[in-house]
Order: C-alpha cells, then structure tokens, then sequence
C-alpha cells in the first residue's frame, strides 16, 4: 500500500502532501522536515530509495524523484514493487504535465486543489488506481466539464469521455 | 456582499502567502485569513464556503490547524452544485480523519452520493469513501460499494474495487461478500478494472484464509491465462510504459499469483512454465521491464519449490548487480538478502558480484551489500572474503569505515579459524581504522592475547611494527601499549619466535620510545595516555636498564594538568622510588583474563543499554567534588588525602585494580565496589572486569590481597604501612587495615555519628553536561535541605551564558543563589557550582523534587536542556 504522496520544492516547502494513514497535522510536517533533511543531503548519483522504517514501521521505504525545483516523495510499503512506484511518479509527472500543459511548481502552487484531484484518479486510498495518464487526464477533464456546466448533471450522458473538456 | 468574510481570492491568498519573506509574517497572513474564514463560518456565509474550504486546504499544508473549517467539508458535500461537492469531498479527506465523529454525520451524504446516477458524484464519493472510511461506515455502507462493483461505468467499478479493499481491511468480517464480485471482476477484459480486481483478490487472500482457499481453487488457472494473454498481448499504446504492454498489471498478476502459489505445490507447477516465461522473455532494457522481472523473482522465491527456476530467478538478481541503474542494484541486493535463507547456495555463487558492491559509489548500495556479504559468510570462504574487505578498508570512504569495521570485527570473532589468524585480522584492521572499533571489540583482542601463551611474543612483534607505520589509529596505539607493558621483554628478546616470523632486534629503549611517543601525543585520548603510564611503570621493571629514563618519563606528569596523569605519574613516580621492593610484584604480568567470563559480560553490557558512558572524570577542582577520583591508593602511599572519601566510590581506582583486589563476595568490609560505580573506566574494566574468579592463594593476584582471613595479604599490608609511618601524614588513627578501607567505602558506622547525611546524586546527564547535588542538612530546621549543584561539561565546546533554573512544586520553596560563573569550560576541565535552599513543608511525607532546565550558548548557538529531577534521597 501507498502511504503518502509528497511534492516539495527544493527548499522544503509542501507543494502537495497526501497521507492515505491519518497522520495530525503536526506529525505530517515533522515527516515533511525529516524528509525533506534527508532528501537535501543526500548525494547525486545514488540509489532513488531511502528506508523510511522509523516514522512508517518497518519495511516501509521512500522513494523519491526530482523533477526541475520538485522533490516527488511517495513511501510505501513491502507489498508495492519499488521499481514499478519509479514508473507511477513518472505517470504521475506526465499527466501534471499534460493537464498544465508544461508544468512548472507554480502551476502545482496555485492549482493545488487540481493536482489533488488529479492524484486521486491516479491513486486511491492507498492503491493504484490507473497507470495509463490519457485515462486519468480523460478522467480529470470530465470533472473540470462538469464544474463548469454546473446545469448538466441531470442529462448527462453515460460516457463523456468523446466530450472535450473546457 | 458580507463585510465579514474574506474578499481575497484564493489565488490571492497564495500570492500574499508565497510574498512573506519570514515565517513571522506567514504567520499573520494566515491569522487574518482564518480569522476572516471564522467569521464567515459563523455568519453562515453560502457564496465563498468552497473558496474558505480551498484555503483552508492550503493552509492546513502550511501546517496550520484548520479544525474549524471541518463542519463546512459537510455543508458543501450537501450541497447540490459539482464544484462545491468536490471542493467538499477533498476537504474531507484532508481535514478530517476517521477517529472524528464528525464522520458519523457523513456517512448519510456519502450514501446518497453513492446512489446518484453521475459517474463523477459517486465516483467522488468512492474516493472519498476509500481513503477516510472507518469501521462503522465500512459497515452501513459496503452495500453500496457491493453494487457499485458492476456499475456501468468502468471508473466507477475500479473504484468500487479499490474501495472495498478498504471496507474489507476495516471490517474483516466483510470479506465473504466480496468473494464472489471478485470472481466476475478478474474475467474483465478492461484494463482497469481488472488491475484493481486483481489487487482487491490479493487483499481478501491476505485478511481471510477461507478466500484465499478459494481463489487458490477457482482463479488460479484463469489468473495464469491473463498473464499469458498479457505477456504475449500485442503492443497497446495507452498502457505503454517505455515499451512494455501495461508493465503494472503484469506485477498486479505476478503479485496476487505469489499468494496463491505460496505453500501451495499444485498452484505453484501451474503457474511455473508461464513464470519461466516471464523471467526469460521479459525485455530488461528499461525500468519497467526490470521491475516485472523483479516482481518475478520475488513470485518466484516464494512459491513452493521449481527446480530451476529458482536458479534462474537468483541469476536474474546476480544480473541485476552489475545494472547501472542504482535503484537496480539496490533492490536486486534486497531481494538476495530475503533469497539467501531460500537457497544460499546459489546465492553465493554471486559472492563476487555482491562483493564488488561492497566498493560501489552510492552508500546506500554498499551498505546492504555490506550486510548480504555479513550473511554470506561462513567458515569455507571467510579468508578470502575477509581478505577482500580488509584490503577495501584501507580506500573505504570515512563515512563507511564505521559500519565496515564494524562487520569485518563482528566476521573475524564469528569464523576465524584459529587464534593467529584472529590476531592477524585484527592487527589490520587496528591499523587501518583503529579509530572505529569499538572498545569491547579490542577489549576482546587482549584477552585472546593474554590466553593465547604461545601468540603473545608474536603479537607483541606484530603490534610494534604496526604501531611503527601507522601512529594515529587510537585503538591500535591502546592495545599496542598494553602489550608492550605486559610483554616487552617478549619484544625484546624475541622470544616465542613463530617460523613464519622475520626476526627483529628491537632495544629496550626502542620500546619505551614507542610509549613514550604515544604518552606526548597530545591529541590521543586521555584513557591511553594513562594506559602508557601503567605500561610505563610495568616496563621500568623489566627493562632494569631503563628505569631511570622511565622515571623521568613518568615524573614528567606529576604537574599534569589533567588530574588523571597527574594522580598517576606521583603515585608511580612514588612505586619506582621508594617501594621497589613491592615494585616487582605489583607490576607482574596480568593474570590470564577468562574467556568466558569477559564474553558473558560482554553479552549482558550489550543488552542492558549501558548509562554510564562517563570516561575519566578529570576534575581540577580537586576536594570539592563529590565524585571526586581519590585512588584508594592515595591514603595507602600517604599522599594525604583529608577530605573524607564520598561513598560512591567512582571510576579512576586503577590501582586498586592494579593489584586485583579481590572482592570478598560477602562484603563485610563496607562494600569496596558498589555495583554501580559511575564514572566507568575503561581500564577499571579492562583490568577488574576479567579478574578470575576468586582463587585464593594464586601468586599473581593475591599479593595485596585484602581478604582478612588471608595471611599473604596482611604481610602486605604490613610493607606498605610500614613505608607510610615514616612520612608522618597519614592519620594513624586506627588499624591500617581501616584506613585502607576508609578510602574504598564509607565507614559504616559514619552515618550514625554525624547524624543523617546524604549522598550525593547525579542529578541530571546528557550526553556532555553532568549535574551533581551535594546536600547538607541543617540541624536546627529539617524542613531546610542545602544543595550544592555541580555542573560540568565534558564535550569538548565552552559554554557561555550558562543559566541554570529550576522549579519545584507547590509544597517546596526553592531559593537560589547566584552561580559561581556563567562559563563552563570545555572537556571538564572545572565546573560552575551553584547554591540552593529548599524548605520542604511536607518533610518526611514528600520527597524533593524539582524541574530544570539549562540554557546555554555553544559557539554562540543558544542550547536549551531540560529535565526533571526526581531521584532525590528520600528524607531531604
């Protein structure tokens, strides 16, 4: 299972922080600045995984990705394959960046809530979801139609995938 | 528009957020935002409710609380329009948990969301649902989900799937009305919906043992066809990952089939030609391809047992090994770690490739290399092995030689095939990381040398030409000097030449050199330096020839400005003058320590976590402190100490174990080693803790014995009295034989004389700063306690601006006085007292107790300690 999902920047800051395990709020940022001091320290040219057995119990692990100023965080546990997390945050950076269309930190910054519904198309409850990025970015863009048609609820059609969002 | 509530929107918010330059004023932009948000809130405000909730939601990832917004997650859930239902839903699974009962109110709104005929409104609520979902929603609403499964939409069956895994992990009990919908779910042809029926199989075989029989029975064959069908299914561009057809539903069917095959002979054979498949054909340019073949090694290691394909799977990891990719590298060596209690043997058939990753860039990957080879070990290959490591010791990164050392001493005392080969190991690596191996690690060295009777002229050579080439290795420089002072003359005249040997002439004096060099060598640890002077001192009587230049040597010390050397070089000083008639005893070659009793010792100091971590207490201050380090011997060569010695009698009496007092287990005679002495030294333990078992009578330990039953002993007393009449000063107050105790423990009778007194305590220790209270009593109020606290610092850094406060409960009035100063000086090089009164109104009902806490600068950093005190002599 997944257990958090966290985007920072390189200067620490939560950009995007999803726990799928309660966790208060002032444990959430302890995790954040515990990670964030190891991921700052940490040398070029190493493994992408770090063990992350004392905050998250044992044989939980953390794997991480930079992408531009971004830290990308998802821990999980033994019963994901470590190898194939690598392959979801890609799938994850490639519907951000069809959804903004090149996404930058800013974009992720002011359109936090988007990225969050983009993440739960991706991710649920722990699990994964769907690793193919035009399902989700179908998926997504349905949800914005649908915020910006509020009246269309009551007809809507039974598949809107062939609509084109906004 | 309500003048109350905030006009900013919330992209304004973030812009004001992100333009703060400190946290001060990130902090006021986020008080007048949640102020403005309450007053929406309580004004009931509709218009800007999911704009409040979205700032809110950033705020809360600032870090700051928002419980206040949660009751407006469930208004917006409510209510009828899209927007604000989603803004609703995603508040309420980052505001809200599942311990709140708030979540009792929502499980009627997620209900009704989970009936809607919208995809995207229920496809909310089961997202919702799935992430927060508790026990008792679990079990009002898994009906629903139930359903769900075979909605029309397949993101919504997807959902519904990964929703139950949830309700099923919440309430077990639940799991027998999944098993059929899961049976329909992995026939799916959508790609989707069958990755998530596969990962709910996987969960109900992990919470119920009756569904994981009947997956076993039912799907086993239909899961093996799906992976066949996705293995060879031609190219689908929209699950593509670098090349590879839908890589995650491969590790989904790998992964449930892993359930299903473990202990299980018939689903295991059935599923063994298609893993073969997989394991062979799978293309391992890429990530992806990489992580199916690893998610069917892992399929592969836990089902019941293939002939060969374990061997082929465990080749797929030594392939993995020489992969360029870190993370490659890194899990394949996890992956060994869990395959060597399956099949060692073909793991170690990899032992050259892992080795190599003992020396890889990336410390994270040598690390567990470094713990596969520590299990690969055994006695076969422990040479070679050994000698791979200890050559890679010497180009080892500093950062990594701890953990190496660490290993390669633990492989040493676990395989060596003989004692010289022991020695040899360990001499190389005192060498070349002498100053990461642990103390227990080169406790145990010496005492194989002093039980190996044949080894110890070898060692003795070995370890000279050792210390010959590399002179900054601490541990090294310890054991080297101990055996010089033990064996010197072994040294020096070669004896005990082994055949393999070159021989050595080495002089007397060129053995001294080696201590003398080590004892100048100010940056090396106190504890050696004084273990050169003991060494020092059992050397000036084997090299007759050299005892004066070692008397100059040792007397060199007396104005020392480290108490420890100084105490140490008067009283040897004081041996080599005026007792050489018990010199030669007293210096007589160790007594051979007992294995098993420093092992067992050993055993237990590692279990209990051991407190007291305190080296040499090397006060200047002397007399004032309690803990001061009176060596018992100070009274015995009169050098006059006339403060009454303090009950705990702590570290620093080496000569008392010098002579290997021998403890009378019933301790008549008030108790000579109080079982714990703080202020452990490290030669305290070297030279008491292997002390033999009582054996009375045995030439080398008894000669100053103190059992009083014991004739030999009394005729040492003797010697040694008769030498301190003449010097007028010692108190001859009573029989000598009480004042040699005196100084080891308090004089029972004490106590009663003076009325009541207290002991001091160590209030308070971190890892560099000591607190000690000394108390007195007044006699004419008992209510009154005064303490003197004595604060020193052992880290190596001065404290400045040093306070020290303190509170006490209400039944207590403390009263302080100024400090003595407010600098603490470095290394415990002289402390700061401070005094205080306590009046305890509750005197004889309550004990003391008090709260303190310490400020200080280090290196203009300000320190903040702080503790409680509770462990205050009852009666004060």
């Amino acid at each position: 299972m997944i257990r958090a999902v966290i985007v920072m920047n390189d200067q620490g800051k939560p950009r995007l922080v999803k726990f799928y395990e309660h966790q208060p709020v002032e444990k959430q940022q302890e995790i954040i600045r515990s990670i964030y001091g190891v991921l700052c320290s940490r040398a070029e040219n190493v493994s992408n995984f770090v063990q992350a057995d004392s905050t998250f119990g044992p044989d939980t692990r953390l794997v991480y990705k930079t992408f531009a100023t971004l830290y990308f965080i998802v821990i999980f546990d033994d019963s994901e394959n470590e190898l194939a997390i690598l392959d979801l945050m890609q799938v994850f950076v490639e519907t951000l960046d069809k959804c903004f269309s090149n996404v930058c930190e800013l974009d992720i910054v002011f359109n936090f809530n988007k990225v969050h519904t983009i993440l739960d198309e991706i991710i649920l409850g722990g699990q994964v979801i769907e690793m193919s990025s035009s399902e989700v970015v179908k998926a997504v863009d349905g949800i914005s139609w649908l915020e910006k048609n509020p009246n269309s609820i009551i007809r809507v059609p039974k598949s809107i995938s062939g609509w084109q969002g906004r | 528009m309500n003048p109350f509530s905030s006009g900013t929107r919330l992209r304004d918010m973030i812009r004001a957020i992100r333009a703060c330059k400190t946290a001060a004023e990130e902090r006021a932009v986020i008080r007048k935002e949640c102020a403005s948000i309450r007053a929406a809130i309580s004004d009931n405000d509709q218009t800007f409710r999911h704009r409040n909730l979205a700032k809110l939601m950033f705020i809360h990832m600032l870090g700051y609380p928002t419980h206040f917004g949660q009751m407006e997650c469930l208004k917006l859930i409510a209510a009828p329009g899209f927007a604000e239902k989603r803004i609703g839903y995603l508040g309420l699974m980052l505001l809200l948990d599942e311990r709140q009962e708030v979540l009792m109110l929502v499980t009627n709104s997620l209900k009704q969301d989970l009936n809607q005929n919208n995809q995207h409104i229920v496809g909310l609520a089961l997202c919702a649902l799935g992430n927060i979902c508790s026990a008792d929603m679990a079990r009002d609403l898994a009906p629903e989900v139930e359903k769900l499964l075979q909605f029309r939409d397949p993101n919504i069956r997807k959902k519904a799937a990964l929703c139950s895994i949830r309700i099923i992990k919440k309430v077990p009990d639940l799991a027998d009305n999944f098993v059929d919908p899961v049976v329909s779910l992995l026939k799916e042809k959508h790609h989707g919906v069958l990755l998530t029926g596969i990962q709910l199989c996987t969960d109900l075989c992990k919470v119920n043992e009756e569904a994981l029989e009947y997956f076993r029975k039912k799907c086993t064959e239909g899961l093996v066809r799906s992976l066949k069908d996705v293995v060879n299914s031609p190219y689908v561009p929209e699950y593509d990952i670098s090349g590879i057809a839908d890589p995650f539903l491969h590790i989904r069917l790998l992964r449930v089939l892993r359930i299903l095959g473990h202990g299980d002979a018939d689903a295991s054979d059935c599923m063994s030609d298609i893993l073969a498949q997989v394991a062979t054909k799978t293309e391992s340019h890429k990530n992806a391809g990489n992580a199916i073949l690893y998610e069917c090694v892992g399929t592969i290691m836990s089902v019941e047992d293939n002939g060969g394909l374990r061997v082929l799977a465990i080749n797929i990891l030594g392939r993995f090994l020489s992969n360029r990719d870190n993370n490659i590298r890194y899990v394949a060596l996890n992956m060994l770690m869990k395959a060597i209690a399956v099949d060692a043997q073909a793991v170690q058939r990899h032992r050259a490739t892992i080795l190599e990753c003992v020396k890889d860039l990336d410390a994270s990957i040598r690390k567990r290399a470094l713990e596969l080879v520590y299990l690969l070990v055994n006695e076969s290959n422990v040479k070679p092995l050994m000698k791979e490591l200890v050559d890679y010791l010497e180009v080892s990164d500093q950062g990594f030689k701890g953990d190496l050392t660490a290993k390669i001493c633990s492989i040493v005392e676990k395989f060596s095939p003989d004692k010289i080969w022991y020695i040899d190991q360990m001499l190389k690596v005192l060498s070349e990381a002498g100053n990461f191996v642990k103390a227990s690690v080169w406790h145990a060295l010496v005492v194989v040398i002093t039980n190996a009777s044949n080894l110890q002229g070898y060692s003795v050579r070995s370890l000279y030409r050792a210390i010959q080439i590399s002179r900054d290795q601490e541990t090294l420089i310890r054991v080297a000097v101990w055996c010089i002072g033990e064996y010197g003359d072994m040294l020096v005249n070669n004896i005990e030449m082994l055949d393999i040997e070159e021989p050595i002439t080495v002089t007397e004096s060129d053995a001294v050199d080696v201590v003398e060099i080590a004892i100048k060598n100010h940056s090396l640890n106190l504890t050696t330096r004084a273990m050169c002077l003991i060494a020092l001192l059992k050397l000036s009587s084997r090299f007759p020839s050299c005892s004066q230049r070692i008397k100059e040597i040792i007397a060199q010390y007396k104005g020392s400005l480290l108490l420890e050397l100084q105490q140490r070089s008067v009283e040897f000083n004081s041996i080599i003058g005026k007792h050489k008639n018990i010199r030669s005893a007293l210096v007589e070659r160790m007594p051979v320590l007992d294995e098993a009793t420093y092992n067992g010792r050993r055993a237990r100091s590692a279990s209990a976590a051991v407190s007291t971590s305190l080296e040499f207490a090397s006060n200047l201050s002397n007399g004032v402190i309690a803990r001061t380090d009176v060596a018992p011997l100070v009274d015995l060569l009169d050098m006059g100490a006339d403060e009454p010695v303090p009950p705990c009698s702590s570290g620093g009496n080496f000569l008392l174990d010098l002579i290997d007092v021998d403890m009378p287990s019933s301790s008549s005679q008030s108790g000579t080693t109080q079982p714990q002495k703080s202020g452990t030294d490290v030669l305290l333990d070297l030279l008491s803790a292997w002390s033999p078992p009582p054996q009375k009578g045995s030439p080398t330990t008894d000669i100053i014995l103190l059992n009083q039953d014991d004739k030999p002993s009394v005729n040492a007393l003797d010697i040694l009295s008769s030498s301190m009449v003449p010097s007028g000063e010692a108190k001859p107050t009573g029989p000598y034989m009480m004042d040699l105790l005196d100084v080891f423990g308090p004089n029972p009778a004490t106590p009663e004389e003076s009325g009541p007194t207290f002991p001091p305590i160590v209030a308070y220790e971190s890892s560099a700063l000591t607190i000690i209270f000394n108390f007195s009593k007044r006699p004419e109020n008992p209510q009154m306690t005064d303490i003197e606290a004595m604060f020193t610092n052992k880290s190596s850094d001065v404290y400045t601006d040093f306070v020290f406060q303190a509170a006490v409960p209400k039944f207590l009035q403390l009263h302080l006085e100024p400090a003595s100063s407010n600098t603490l000086p470095a290394s415990g090089y002289g402390s700061i007292t401070q005094k205080l009164h306590v009046t305890n109104r509750q005197h004889g009902k309550k004990s003391l107790v008090m709260r303190i806490r310490l400020s200080y600068k280090l290196n203009n950093k300000a320190v903040l300690e702080e503790g409680q005190i509770s462990n205050f002599p009852r009666d004060l």
